[in-house]
């Protein structure tokens, strides 16, 4: 197969806006799909709403679009009952630390086999450019026309903290390591975290002075340093991409698995 | 010259799908692409593309890509 083989062209032109982060990661997301081989049966998309989200309706996958903030109880329920499929839960920002920030942290904390890609783009870009909670303090939104005062989650130590056993960031500039990041997060097993920096020229670009897409993928090239490289220094003001958890733990299905079996013999 | 001419390239571009956003034009290393007057992106400069396929890669709307032909199918 080839990696367009993984889209559904039917519905090309898509809707994202020129130079939208969102087909980026699309894109890369088909490489990887196409290096790992995997038979398109053997996996299943589950999205909310935002933009981001639209991407499990271009994908030739087994997919399902569901609401805001709630993805990953959706793909919960998929996994449980089919633990043998590989699930993949791309979010939006908002839709992942908002509405849906319970959801991240308790699947986070069972370590359940899903991968979840965390689309940041510091903004609600399909309703009109509200603050999220990955805006940070400064930023420019419709409900913060004087600038944002609340401060940003990092989304990399919360979903450590929270017990994701896989969590990596990278940016849309990087698409090769994003590539690269994406196969190994849906290779491991437990719950996978891949924060990627993306850009709404629309809705973040033009409010906060940011400049075009090319602008902001130059922000990424320019502000980001791989974690534990020479560049990556305390004060750098940089923003730190890599791979920062990899570790095993007890997987949510085996141990339900497991607790199945000990039922039995009890009974 | 000669090593400017080590890869052969042709870029296909789906000029349906290209939304002029320009990003393969901007962070293309051979300075290869353009966007014409319907800002729809084209090489310009086809024989100083090295063949790293970044254009493809980062395209957000999967309107490029590159057919690198090796240099024994230029002889042939
Ligand atoms: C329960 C519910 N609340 C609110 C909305 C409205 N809504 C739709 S998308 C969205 C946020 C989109 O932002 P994000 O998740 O960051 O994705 P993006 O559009 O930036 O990719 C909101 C608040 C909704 N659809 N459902
Ligand atoms: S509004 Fe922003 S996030 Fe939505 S498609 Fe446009 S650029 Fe992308
Ligand atoms: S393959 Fe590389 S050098 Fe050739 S046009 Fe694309 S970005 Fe430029
Ligand atoms: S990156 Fe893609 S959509 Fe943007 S100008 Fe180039 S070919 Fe067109």
């Amino acid at each position: 197969m080839a990696y367009d083989d993984y889209i559904r062209k039917r519905f090309f032109p898509h809707i994202w806006c020129p130079g939208c982060g969102h087909g980026i990661v699309l894109n890369a997301l088909t490489r990887s799909l196409d290096s790992l081989g995997f038979d398109k049966n053997e996996m299943v998309m589950v999205s909310g709403i935002g933009c981001s989200a639209r991407i499990s309706g271009y994908v030739d996958l087994h997919s399902m679009h569901t609401i805001h903030g709630r993805a990953l109880a959706f793909a919960t329920g998929i996994k449980l009952s089919r633990p043998e499929l590989k699930l993949i839960v791309p979010m939006g920002d908002g839709d992942a630390l908002a509405i849906g920030g319970n959801h991240f942290i308790h699947a986070a904390r069972r370590n359940i086999d899903i991968t979840a890609i965390v689309i940041n783009n510091r903004i609600y870009g399909m309703t009109g450019g509200q603050y999220s909670p990955l805006s940070g303090v400064g930023v420019r939104a419709t409900t913060a026309p004087y600038s944002n005062i609340d401060p940003a989650f990092d989304v990399v130590e919360m979903a450590t903290a929270a017990g994701a056993t896989f969590v990596a960031r990278t940016t849309t500039y990087h698409v090769r390591e994003m590539s690269k990041f994406f196969q190994k997060a849906i290779l491991h097993k437990g719950f996978s975290v891949v924060e990627v920096l993306s850009q709404c020229p629309t809705n973040f670009g033009r409010r906060n002075k940011a400049g075009d897409a090319v602008h902001m993928m130059e922000s990424y090239k320019n502000g980001t340093v791989v974690a534990g490289s020479a560049d990556d220094v305390p004060g750098s003001g940089k923003i730190r991409r890599g791979v920062f958890v990899e570790k095993t733990a007890p997987e949510y299905c085996d141990e339900y698995a497991r607790i199945i079996r000990v039922a039995r013999k009890g009974a | 010259m000669m090593a400017k001419k080590q890869t052969k390239a042709k870029h296909v571009i789906n000029r349906e799908w290209c939304k002029g956003c320009g990003i393969c034009v901007h962070f293309c290393p051979g300075n290869v692409l353009e966007l014409d007057e319907w800002f729809k992106c084209f090489a310009a400069r086809p024989d100083d593309c090295v063949g790293c396929r970044l254009c493809e890669l980062r395209c957000p709307d999967f309107a490029i890509q590159v057919v690198v032909q090796s240099k024994q199918d230029q002889v042939a």
